[in-house]
């Protein structure tokens, strides 16, 4: 097996790297890294350069206006955008829906949305998870009952990604009782301003915003908005969890978060020495490194057979786990390296003259915590167990 | 007694509800309470019967800041517990640091762990970093570079407050030609008081890992997900059951911490201390957050406040990693 990348590809590389240094606006990828959060205007900012070059679905067919890059192509994307700090594309309506528009909705339904998704007019979100429907999310319970060409909708959604930005959401819904709970669930769109919906915003523990809770009371909703048969939404939501799962070991968040620390390692001082000529300090550095290397193989060969393959399958869940613990781990040894520095809540009049450390580093106890969020989200690293056990193991 | 009094009187006036007020808006602690604490003999817990308290022992430490671990207390009484065991009793700041009409907090941090503060006679110029409890404290005892210590008075220096990631607040403490008062104990007794410091911080993490296990256990038996409470499944069982022997250890070395405080082997297991503290706290900290899911996300919900915290005793007066080179190097 040829475990190096091919002279295409490293070629694809090159251009990528030429493109990002000259159109990649400096105002943006500091704000990425030194870890405050980007404004709605920054993100599509970014968006539009992207889409302007074609490169903005990776993952969408030439023939929708999109890139129609391989797996391994999205991954080295993926890596160029980190090592510069580019902002991460949000994935909502370009890697979740668009896929499933293609896949499942009508000739109507995709030349109405598409386009609006690739030119920024649409900013979806996602409504799946419940209060108390997370891990098990075949039990929620927000209902949609026919009326007429209608649906009424009542319910609540929760852990709802930058809903604050979006026009639009898609929906799982309950439309039919009895049998498997997997077994009465639809796949609804919604304009956010329709009456009846209310958007919350939920404080993460650092202070941070960026989920919401939404709200539905009696909810009309055109029964045309429905993507795929009624009752038929669980194999929607299955496909669009499993589609776009390429990035889903982060691996190039991963790169990016261990030189930074590499970096900052270099610049802080512990016993009056610099951080990285401490041993054990540096042999914490070295280990996640060490497993950061095999994780970028363990990943590049999923790739590699999703290549052939289609999608990948469950080796996904494989890097899920391994993924979120590794750049967990490098958080925690970017917050370790600070020492009482960590402490300061990260506020912009400490990012002034008065800060303590480099200003890449002032966000970094807060990253720590709000990135404990990455092995919970998108499946709990328990439920990718689950499904490695009885998937891979056969038990 | 003293532990039965102060948990009502935390329980009372410091419920989680009024904690996201107070702990995050400056001066990141309430006033009243730390009146009430004073008033209720806390701080004479502190201080030794020469110095007109009743405590002072490590075990004296060690139940106090348990309490104030297991309700999440940002009240600033690290400094006093820390200045009382060591200031000499006829010292006049140690009677109004007893009764709570003054606070106190230490100024041992500078970036890089090397104490560059300079001293002339009784001018110090240079900078402290990160003095907790110091943005409302009025006196700080600072330690310079050539071991002096120096009580040096709030309003005679420039302070920058600020709020802490877990509550709290703190402040840069800035001296130019800033007069202090020479405190006369030697480096023994700086480093004493250190190590009573690792005793209070190692206790309150105790206090904050019982508080986050017994809430954590009740939210397995509740949160229902596939019919049944997510408790019932065995892979959750064994992790909870791990962080509870992992919560016996850290109580046990905390124990032997206290218990050797002032002895001559306070060194050593203070460091073993705050190291074994420093490894079970993140532990427990991170496992807590993931077995609750998302809900321990929220800014809302307790839980995530406990583990911030639990989390940043780490970076108070040394982390697992230095305390274990100090215990490596005494093998």
């Amino acid at each position: 097996m040829d475990i190096s990348y091919s002279a295409e590809e490293q070629a694809f590389r090159a251009e990528l790297r030429t493109f990002l240094k000259a159109n990649l606006p400096t105002e943006i990828s500091d704000t990425v890294r030194t870890g405050r959060g980007l404004t709605k205007s920054q993100m599509e900012t970014w968006h539009a350069i992207l889409n302007a070059r074609g490169w903005l679905a990776v993952n969408w067919p030439k023939s929708h206006g999109g890139a129609e890059w391989g797996p391994v192509q999205r991954h080295i994307f993926e890596e160029e955008c980190c090592r510069v700090h580019a902002p991460r594309i949000v994935p909502f309506g370009l890697s979740m829906l668009g896929p499933v528009l293609m896949k499942f909705g009508t000739n109507n339904q995709q030349a109405e949305y598409l386009p609006r998704i690739l030119d920024g007019t649409d900013w979806w979100c996602q409504g799946y998870s419940e209060p108390g429907a997370g891990s098990d999310l075949a039990s929620l319970k927000t209902r949609a009952v026919r009326d007429g060409s209608d649906y009424v909708i009542n319910g609540q959604k929760t852990w709802t990604t930058l809903g604050q930005h979006a026009n639009r959401i898609f929906c799982l819904v309950r439309t039919g009782e009895g049998g498997k709970p997997q077994e009465g669930i639809s796949f609804v769109l919604m304009d956010v301003e329709t009456p009846g919906i209310e958007m919350r915003p939920i404080r993460l523990l650092e202070g941070g915003y960026e989920v919401n809770e939404v709200f539905f009371t009696d909810v009309r909703v055109p029964v045309a908005n429905r993507i795929g048969d009624e009752n038929a939404g669980w194999t929607i939501a299955k496909y669009l969890l499993s589609h776009e799962r390429t990035g889903i070991a982060g691996v190039g968040f991963s790169m990016q978060a261990l030189e930074d620390l590499r970096a900052l390692a270099r610049t802080v001082y512990r016993n009056g020495k610099p951080l990285i000529e401490n041993p054990l300090f540096a042999a914490r550095i070295a280990e996640a490194a060490i497993d950061l290397e095999a994780l970028k193989l363990t990943n590049l060969r999923v790739l590699a057979q999703a290549q052939t393959k289609g999608a990948p399958g469950f080796e996904s869940s494989m890097l899920k786990i391994k993924g979120s613990v590794i750049r967990q781990t490098i958080n925690d040894l970017a917050r370790r390296a600070l020492g009482p520095a960590a402490a300061p809540f990260p506020s912009e009049e400490w990012m002034g003259n008065q800060r303590l450390v480099p200003s890449d580093a002032v966000h970094n106890a807060a990253e720590y915590f709000n990135n404990r969020k990455i092995s919970i989200f998108g499946g709990a690293n328990e439920i990718q167990r689950n499904i490695l056990a009885k998937h891979m193991l056969g038990l | 007694m003293l532990r039965d009094s102060l948990s009502r009187l935390l329980a009372d006036h410091a419920p989680f509800s009024r904690r996201a007020d107070t702990a995050y808006t400056a001066p990141f602690h309430d006033p009243e309470l730390y009146g009430q604490i004073a008033e209720l003999g806390v701080l004479a817990g502190f201080a030794p019967e020469a110095s007109g308290g009743f405590g002072g022992a490590g075990f004296d430490v060690m139940t106090i800041f348990e309490c104030l671990g297991r309700s999440l207390c940002t009240e600033p009484l690290l400094g006093p517990a820390m200045a009382l065991g060591v200031l000499p009793a006829n010292d006049p700041l140690v009677a109004s640091v007893i009764d709570g009409s003054v606070k106190i907090a230490i100024a041992n941090w500078e970036p890089g762990d090397v104490s560059a503060v300079g001293a002339q006679d009784t001018k110090l110029t240079g900078r402290k970093s990160v003095v907790y409890g110091g943005n409302s404290a009025d006196w700080f005892l600072v330690h310079t570079g050539d071991d002096g210590v120096f009580a040096v008075a709030a309003k005679d220096a420039q302070i920058l407050p600020f709020g802490m990631i877990d509550g709290g607040g703190a402040c840069e403490l800035i001296l130019d030609q800033t007069f202090g008062r020479l405190i006369a104990i030697n480096a023994n007794a700086w480093n004493r008081m250190l190590q009573t410091g690792l005793v209070a911080l190692c206790a309150e993490a105790v206090g904050l890992i019982d508080a986050l296990l017994e809430q954590t256990v009740e939210y397995l038996k509740a949160r229902k997900q596939f019919g049944r409470p997510i408790g019932a499944f065995q892979a959750l069982q064994h992790r909870v059951v791990d962080l509870h022997i992992e919560a016996e250890q850290a109580r046990s070395i905390t124990m032997l911490a206290a218990n050797s405080l002032h002895g001559t082997d306070a060194a050593m297991h203070t460091a073993m201390a705050k190291n074994l503290i420093g490894r079970v706290g993140r532990l427990v900290a991170e496992e807590t957050i993931q077995l609750h899911g998302g809900i321990a996300m929220t800014w809302e919900f307790p839980v995530s406040h406990y583990a911030k915290r639990l989390a940043m005793i780490d970076h108070q007066l040394g982390d697992s990693d230095m305390h274990l080179e100090h215990v490596a190097a005494q093998m």
